[in-house]
């Protein structure tokens, strides 16, 4: 009962601030409906059982990916007068789109055949959530028996690192910096000089 | 799985109590103050001068890479929970799987901050 209600309301508002994303006229206020929307997916998650998707979400997308949104979209040269006109102009093309991919979704799920030991092989891999958590379940196959996928994921970690490095550090000219090694490495004898002057003569 | 839902019950219920108080906020002091906006009383204001340019200005890339940066030891992190919670039935091949995934990662921090991505200057 209390579950279907608030399977509804999760439903109802991540739908709604799903719309209001792409139809806030500042790009800033639809990245903060985005993160609802990603809790919303959240409560959805823990609505199925899948707490450690839904934690991971939360950690993840609205800790992180969410700010780097913000980011982006702050870093954008964008006017806000101009963003206000000119989002009723490009909706014939976005529907075309739409209307394109929904076809292809159609084609595609129409050819679909269910192979038929489909329930035994989606249930096989999982254990039910009362044997052991799903956290635990994915940890007991994430790192042995799939290994090469969750080493490839390190790897693609490590080029996206490398990457982000390469395309956006530019180390500007002319600033001045600390450095405290050398500060420390200087001795009185290197940059003191004492020297006796004799009066009425210079250096 | 209703055990599982019954544990995230009280969250639920914060949720509740914190939307509703949001809302019962926003309304008592839409209700109950005195509302006489004037042209002065609402327009934004700087302390002190009259603002100098707009407020949205155009971020430094900088925020871009420390925000890509965080999000990749964020999912690395991410990865460190299941293999912490699962460690003792996975054996000592997956810690030694997990040991190579931090090496590969660690390759990339070394090169971060050699690089000096982590300073701003």
């Amino acid at each position: 009962m209390i579950a279907a209600i608030a399977f509804y309301c999760f439903s109802a508002v991540a739908v709604g601030s799903a719309i209001m994303v792409i139809s806030a006229r500042n790009p800033v206020h639809s990245v903060l409906f985005l993160i609802l929307t990603f809790f919303n997916a959240a409560g959805l998650f823990i609505l199925i059982g899948a707490e450690f998707i839904a934690m991971i979400l939360i950690v993840v997308y609205v800790g992180a990916v969410a700010v780097l949104f913000l980011f982006v979209v702050m870093m954008l040269d964008i006017g806000f007068a101009q963003m206000r006109e000119g989002f009723l102009q490009y909706l014939p093309v976005g529907g075309l789109i739409g209307i394109i991919l929904a076809v292809e979704l159609i084609l595609v799920g129409g050819s679909w055949s269910l192979s038929s030991k489909i329930q035994q092989i989606r249930s096989s891999p999982t254990p039910s959530l009362e044997k052991m958590t799903n956290t635990h379940a994915i940890g007991n196959v994430l790192y042995t028996e799939y290994i090469y996928l969750f080493q490839g994921a390190g790897l693609t970690l490590l080029v996206a690192m490398v990457g982000a490095i390469v395309l956006t550090l530019r180390t500007r000219r002319g600033v001045k910096k600390q450095k405290i090694a050398k500060q420390i490495a200087r001795r009185p004898e290197d940059s003191v000089k004492l020297h006796n002057v004799q009066t009425g003569s210079g250096v | 799985m209703d055990g599982l839902l019954r544990e995230y019950l009280p969250i639920l219920i914060f949720i509740g109590i914190a939307t509703a108080l949001a809302i019962v906020i926003l309304l008592a002091s839409f209700i109950v103050a005195r509302q006489r906006p004037d042209s002065e009383k609402v327009s934004p204001y700087e302390c002190g001068f009259a603002p100098f340019n707009d407020a949205r200005r155009q971020f430094d890339v900088r925020f871009y890479l420390v925000a890509i940066l965080f999000i990749i030891f964020d999912l690395e992190v991410a990865f460190l929970f299941p293999w912490a919670i699962s460690l003792s039935s996975i054996g000592i091949f997956g810690f030694c799987s997990m040991l190579l995934f931090l090496v590969i990662l660690t390759v990339g921090f070394i090169y971060e901050w050699k690089k000096g991505a982590l300073e701003w200057e």
